[in-house]
């Protein structure tokens, strides 16, 4: 059973039924799903998750949704101790979560999962989304999974080895010829005009609640303890603030001691408007023009950009932003230490830690967890001066010519 | 009639000038404004737009060629 009871208007407070939506209609600020927490915490305890199935339903009483669930396989992903990179950067005791190993190869299958969900117990048989990979590669394999028709909108510059990776489900694939401005145009008229469950617009709510396992899972895996820092990077700024909400969740519940968690959110410097607020000390996060290559964060109209500044404030955290190169040699890094191939953003996640602790706001024997929320093959061209093989022809003499003294 | 809920982001040197005002005068669009922080260097207003739907798109397009910012209140849609 599920233990919501309403959407809340973060700021004004306003409450609406459990229904597709998410904004407030006085204030136009984003709606959040409110919980009947003392029954839940009854309902909750350790044991109970950890006999819980190995993915992210074991925290089934704390996602608004019924029963019945759409589930591939998502969450549940390994925390890895990063021995190596952790002595490369400084730091003693660094854990990398390691979101590419989903279902789908990024920590969009958690929200996907809790909104189709959703989508599927408010009556809707089509989902919808707009996005330039992840997204909607796990918004079309769920629906897959689901039997719903799911739309799916690409800008058309995307390339055709992504594409592969979404039509594979079979979704209604519609690549939209403009710029990205025109394509999120288009997709505010859809939302208007068709009655789709439009998973990260009017079903927001509940997709974002899928992003708060990232924080369950960390401290379950941590042995209920929270971390002393966390590194995550920011698109929307939704999943940064999850990540914190899940703590606090847990906290609440009884579940883990007080969160001291200190929480550092990084971007691409080229798509960076939480940063840049947060640097200016602003309360207002500008809207900006993206320009880098880690497309999978590259928003510049952050929705919930004002609610990361926040939780990077109020949990003595901090933000940070990197450049491309600088992000593509944290992708390196992260795979040259660890094993990890990430996406850009994982890059921009090891570049920011890296920046952190140079800079001395994370201290070497603070245990710290840096989010890895998507794999890199999907967008591998990005790194592809990297291919550099020593080619023989197949003899002994040829090998050893030209190989010979690496070996 | 048509609604578009917008924010408004001001650069300094249009914070002094009633583009809301002029907004309605010229286009025939009523802003109905919901939330604001305006201080006299910096400025933004989240308000929606109600009017015929060429009248909204014109006016934005001339909000826009003022030199403001006009974004949907409900941030980017598209995702990575």
């Amino acid at each position: 059973m599920s233990y919501a009871t309403a959407l809340r208007c973060r700021k004004c407070g306003r409450e609406y039924p459990l229904e597709p939506r998410n904004l407030c209609n006085f204030c136009f600020s984003p709606l959040e799903v409110s919980y009947d927490y003392k029954s839940m915490a009854k309902a909750v305890s350790r044991q109970k998750i950890a006999a819980g199935p190995p993915d992210m339903w074991r925290y089934h009483d704390m996602l608004p949704v019924g029963d019945e669930v759409v589930n591939i396989g998502a969450g549940f992903t390994p925390l890895i101790k990063a021995d190596r990179l952790g002595r490369e950067l400084g730091l003693d005791e660094l854990y990398i979560k390691n979101d590419c190993l989903n279902p789908t190869y990024s920590f969009k299958d958690r929200v996907v999962s809790v909104a189709i969900t959703r989508a599927r117990e408010l009556g809707f048989d089509t989902v919808a989304c707009a996005s330039t990979g992840n997204l909607a590669a796990s918004v079309a394999a769920h629906a897959a999974k689901a039997d719903m028709k799911a739309y799916v909108f690409v800008p058309a510059d995307v390339g055709a080895g992504k594409l592969t990776g979404i039509a594979i489900y079979n979704p209604v694939l519609v690549t939209v010829n403009g710029s990205y401005d025109d394509v999120n145009r288009l997709c505010g008229k859809l939302v208007e005009k068709y009655s789709w469950g439009f998973i990260n617009v009017n079903l927001r709510p509940y997709y974002a609640e899928g992003s708060k396992t990232l924080g369950f899972e960390v401290a379950e895996q941590l042995g209920w303890h929270a971390p002393d820092c966390v590194v995550a990077p920011a698109a929307s700024g939704l999943l940064f603030t999850r990540i914190w909400k899940g703590l606090d969740e847990l906290s609440m519940l009884g579940l883990i001691k007080e969160v001291n968690t200190h929480m550092y959110v990084t971007q691409a410097a080229g798509s960076s408007p939480i940063v840049s607020a947060f640097e200016a000390g602003s309360l207002h996060v500008n809207p900006v023009k993206p320009n880098t290559v880690a497309k999978s964060i590259a928003i510049g109209n952050p929705a919930d950009g004002y609610y990361a500044l926040r939780v990077a404030r109020q949990s003595g955290g901090g933000a940070g932003a990197v450049s491309d190169d600088e992000l593509i040699e944290g992708m390196k890094l992260l795979a040259q230490t660890e094993g990890i191939f990430s996406e850009a953003a994982g890059g921009v996640v090891i570049a920011g830690l890296r920046k952190l602790v140079s800079s001395g706001a994370i201290k070497k024997n603070q245990l710290t967890v840096a989010f890895i929320t998507g794999a890199g093959p999907r967008t591998q061209e990005i790194v592809s001066d990297i291919v550099q093989p020593l080619a023989i022809q197949p003899t002994l003499e040829s090998f050893e010519e030209v190989v010979g003294e690496n070996v | 009639m048509a609604k578009r809920r917008v924010m408004f982001t001001f650069p300094q040197e249009l914070i002094r000038e009633p583009v809301i005002y002029n907004l309605g005068q010229q286009f025939k669009v009523v802003g109905n404004i919901r939330r604001a922080d305006i201080s006299e260097d910096k400025g933004w207003v989240v308000l929606e737009l109600e009017g015929k739907e060429e009248d909204i798109e014109q006016g934005i397009a001339w909000v826009t060629s003022k030199g403001i910012r006009v974004d949907p209140i409900i941030g980017d849609i598209v995702e990575g």
